[in-house]
């Protein structure tokens, strides 16, 4: 053979901005998410939620639901064959409410039946008498009284130590839902052989078929967890919904069942972003220099456990933010009340303290003297530096300065010059006249962790398949719409060299778990065993032929070929598979002090808006931000994570709120709960800082969350400055900018 | 009741209930899942088609006031598999990430394209703003349908 090879750059790999394997699907209608499932035989499934935050049920009477036409099933906790209870960090939720309901829409009992409508009447027609009981829905009584999920602990450095300026106050944050386009869905499908298929919304598969099948009371491996389309998550897919109740009712009724919630269904089925109580006290040298941070945080968990205790160390650990101080005492509380849910969100525990954290450094600023941003840059924390809290070292990249520089160097925009109502607050309401409105800027930073914290044995497995017709990807990792097919992708294409390589979703009987798609993990975890997997395989097939280069064709050795693909295919496919580890974690001693954390990177956001003070209306402007990335493995997918997670922190700054009240939403559906549209989205610039970290593929760090953090202090900030006005809760109302 | 109606260019019927919407009548009668169900009370735009060239929500529309009517969905943008101009910018500008509101997002922008070829950024904004996003913050997408005003997509 006389083929010769020239030196190749694979196309397609890291550092591209490539076109996205699902994106063609997605924009001519025919990519199939959960909801789009259908079967042969198909039944539907629907869902009885309890009325009352708390309540006993004296009486239920499933009767009338089973003599309807067309109902095939009507379950409750009693026909739940295995673990009666399910949960992610710990096993407290019924499959089915167990007596006694514990918050605002607790599933009581489900139904199957021929089509959706009457799935719906049957589950109006069961009979439910309650008792109802006095719902705990203060989350102070709650920490007051021990119910407490979690309390996270933080005592570093010398407790007599004290500054001579000193700044307290007091924050809240509201619950914020992820408000995912696609809703709740899933499809179950029965074996025949006494075993399940599960094709539902998931961020998890391997987390939730631990749940499933324990409930299920069946063994791990009669059931399976399938990957499928998943229209959004942010966190609102990490706990189980309609998973089991439609494996119970597919089994029950031998037929496939398919379950999707509405958009207010979806509100009250899943578990949202805590709210929050924090109070604050910094103290600082007359430089502006730290020397002590004491803060107390209340999340309110909700009724159940979910990842509240994980949140509320979050929010914990990351109570003081990017900043160099000696002593800091915290006390982190996650408690239980009869609220809604609360578990993951999209900045997960970090949100919450960075509002409060942000908003005492303006306030020790001005109380300085001194400009928001100098008050940071003299405190920033750096590679090396210990965690304010834990005490944990730095020791992967940590570029705040850097960033902060990057953020300070954008230029602003010009002042108001428009009478177009399109950019005035209030838009074409035309509310505000241009000299009405006051502008204002606001910055904040902050700071988050990657991956699973505090010992967790956080692994991500990979198997790399070459076949004649190029390598496939398996993975158990989800595609929540993140762009994880297009990195994986592009990391076994660098890797290997090749450019034929395809990402294949495997289910849970194909491949052990990939982890969550959460805590900004999939692009450093699943994205480094892919790249460990394609190195050594590749590095397996240039050895068997003494070769020097692989590509699609086959193996080359001084610019010839040695074997073609099909060749080194001749005994059937060559593959490898690994499970990655990231670098462990340590649990933390009693004082909050260890190594829980696996990385951390760093965002700012500067914020521009206009305000209408008298009617208290803003308008954003626009937000800039710059990032701690560590690398971009695809700029197009980075920028896109770093616009949509911030366009949610903004959100949560001005509109995004569950109005709870008695432990009742009383906004659940798109037209009560405001969520930013093409009108209320600002031009972002965008900074990103690449400074390489330890462990993730090519120096990438997680880059999903840190958007959703900084750029609601950030906004907040300005809101601020344009009315002068404390504003110590977020969303900020109009109510609270006219002082109502 | 019975309907007939042209969807894509072809002649459909479909037995609809009393109530029910065009969306549903969609996707689960007419196997054409390609308008998302998101809000079910026209906020968010997700379920987007175009009605005898109207744009609509087709969770509003009773299906049994789309007798006789011509549909265009998603399913029928993109002509012989090859993407309009609209979905053509968006895969380069890498607008889609769940997707979820694509189709509906497609379906407005291309709605608006065929009455205004030359939008100003604004005016785009104004035309989207029945169309929520929950993962992109707009800003690919922006980029995306600018670049269709501009003509060089």
């Amino acid at each position: 053979m006389t083929t010769t090879s020239t030196e190749h750059r694979v196309k397609g790999g890291v550092g591209e901005s490539i076109r996205r394997a699902d994106g063609i699907p997605k924009l001519t209608g025919n990519f199939a998410y959960a909801s789009d499932l259908f079967h042969d035989r198909m039944l539907w499934g629907a869902t009885l939620r309890s009325p009352f935050a708390r309540a006993r049920i004296v009486r239920l009477d499933v009767a009338p639901a089973l003599a309807m036409a067309g109902v095939l099933a009507v379950l409750t906790q009693e026909d739940v064959p295995g673990e009666p209870l399910f949960g992610l960090e710990r096993r407290d939720q019924p499959v089915l409410a167990d007596g006694e309901t514990r918050f605002w829409g607790e599933p009581v009992a489900i139904v199957a039946a021929d089509d959706q409508e009457t799935a719906k009447r049957a589950v109006a027609s069961i009979i439910v008498e309650y008792e109802e009981l006095e719902p705990l829905v203060d989350s102070e009584i709650a920490q007051q009284s021990g119910e407490i999920f979690r309390h996270a602990r933080i005592r570093r450095g010398d407790p007599d130590a004290h500054g001579d300026i000193v700044v307290e106050g007091y924050y809240e944050m509201g619950s914020q839902d992820q408000a995912p386009l696609g809703t709740e869905a899933g499809l179950a499908i029965p074996d025949g052989e006494g075993g399940v298929d599960l094709y539902a919304t998931s961020q998890w598969v391997h987390a939730d078929h631990e749940q499933i099948h324990s409930c299920l009371g069946l063994a791990p491996e009669a059931v399976r967890c399938h990957p499928t389309g998943i229209g959004g998550a942010f966190g609102a897919r990490e706990d189980m919904n309609m998973h089991i109740h439609a494996c119970l009712l597919a089994l029950r009724t031998g037929r496939p069942v398919k379950m999707v919630y509405d958009r207010a269904e979806s509100f009250v089925g899943h578990v949202h972003r805590h709210p929050a109580r924090m109070w604050y006290r910094h103290e600082a040298d007359a430089d502006g220099q730290l020397v002590r941070v004491e803060a107390k945080l209340i999340l309110d968990g909700g009724a159940y456990g979910s990842t509240t205790a994980a949140v509320t160390a979050n929010a914990t650990y990351f109570a003081v933010g990017p900043y160099r101080v000696d002593t800091a005492v915290v006390d982190g509380y996650g408690v239980r009340t009869n609220n809604p849910p609360c578990g993951a969100m999209r900045g997960f525990g970090a949100v919450q303290s960075c509002f409060a954290y942000e908003s005492q450094m303006d306030r020790l600023a001005a109380e300085l003297g001194l400009d928001p941003l100098e008050l940071r840059r003299r405190n920033a924390l750096g590679h090396g530096d210990p965690m304010p809290t834990s005490g944990q070292i730095v020791t992967g990249s940590l570029p705040t300065v850097e960033v902060i520089d990057a953020l300070a160097a954008i230029p602003l925009p010009a002042a108001v010059d428009s009478e177009d109502a399109r950019h005035l607050p209030g838009g074409t309401g035309l509310t505000t006249p241009a000299a009405a409105v006051r502008r204002g800027i606001g910055y904040a930073l902050g700071i988050k962790n990657f991956a699973f914290s505090e010992a967790f044995d956080d692994f991500s497995e990979a198997r790399i398949i070459i076949n004649p017709a190029g390598a496939e990807v398996h993975t158990a990792a989800v595609e929540v719409g993140q762009g994880l097919i297009s990195v994986l992708q592009q990391i076994a294409r660098t890797a290997l060299g090749m450019e034929n390589v395809i990402v294949v979703f495997d289910d849970t009987g194909q491949i052990g778990s990939a982890g969550s798609t959460s805590a900004s993990r999939q692009t450093q975890v699943s994205g480094r065993a892919v790249l460990d997997a394609s190195t050594a395989l590749r590095a397996q097939i240039l050895e068997r032929y003494h070769g020097d280069d692989l590509d699609d064709r086959g193996v080359w050795k001084d610019g010839e070929m040695v074997a073609t693909l099909d060749e080194v295919c001749a005994d059937g496919p060559v593959e490898h598979h690994i499970r990655y580890r990231h670098p462990a974690t340590e649990p933390t001693d009693e004082n909050g002090q260890g190594n829980p954390h696996a990385g951390f990177g760093v965002a700012a956001h500067r914020a521009v808006v206009d305000v209408d003070p008298e009617l208290g209306l803003v308008r954003v402007v626009r937000i800039d931000t710059a990032q701690d990335i560590g690398k971009a493995l695809n700029p197009q997918s980075v920028i896109g994570q770093l616009e949509g997670g911030t366009l949610q922190g903004v959100g949560l700054a001005v509109m995004e709120e569950l109005v709870i009240d008695g432990g009742e939403i009383r906004n659940a559906s798109f037209t009560d709960y405001l969520l930013p549209t093409f009108l209320d989205a600002p031009p972002m610039e965008i900074r990103l800082i690449e400074d390489p970290d330890e462990w993730g593929p090519f120096g990438a760090k997680g880059i999903g969350e840190p958007p959703t953090i900084s750029s609601t202090p950030a906004v907040v900030a300005a809101i601020r400055n344009a009315t002068g006005r404390a504003l110590y809760r977020s969303p900020v109302r109009p109510q609270d900018i006219v002082g109502l | 009741m019975i309907i007939e109606l042209t969807i894509n260019g072809e002649a459909r019927t479909a037995t609809v209930a009393g109530s029910e919407s065009l969306l549903t009548t969609l996707r689960e009668e007419l196997a054409l899942p390609g308008a998302k169900n998101a809000c079910e009370q026209g906020e968010c735009g997700s379920c987007s088609v175009l009605m005898d060239g109207t744009l609509v929500c087709s969770c509003l529309v009773m299906a049994a006031d789309c007798d006789g009517a011509a549909v265009t969905t998603i399913e029928g943008i993109a002509s012989d598999g090859v993407l309009n101009a609209v979905q053509h910018a968006m895969h380069d500008a890498g607008a889609v990430q769940c997707g979820f509101c694509t189709p509906g997002i497609v379906i407005a922008a291309t709605n608006l394209f065929a009455e205004d070829p030359h939008p100003s950024p604004d005016t785009i904004r104004e035309a989207l703003a029945g169309n929520i996003c929950r993962c992109t913050g707009y800003g690919a997408i922006m980029r995306a349908l600018e670049q269709v005003a501009e003509g060089s997509s």
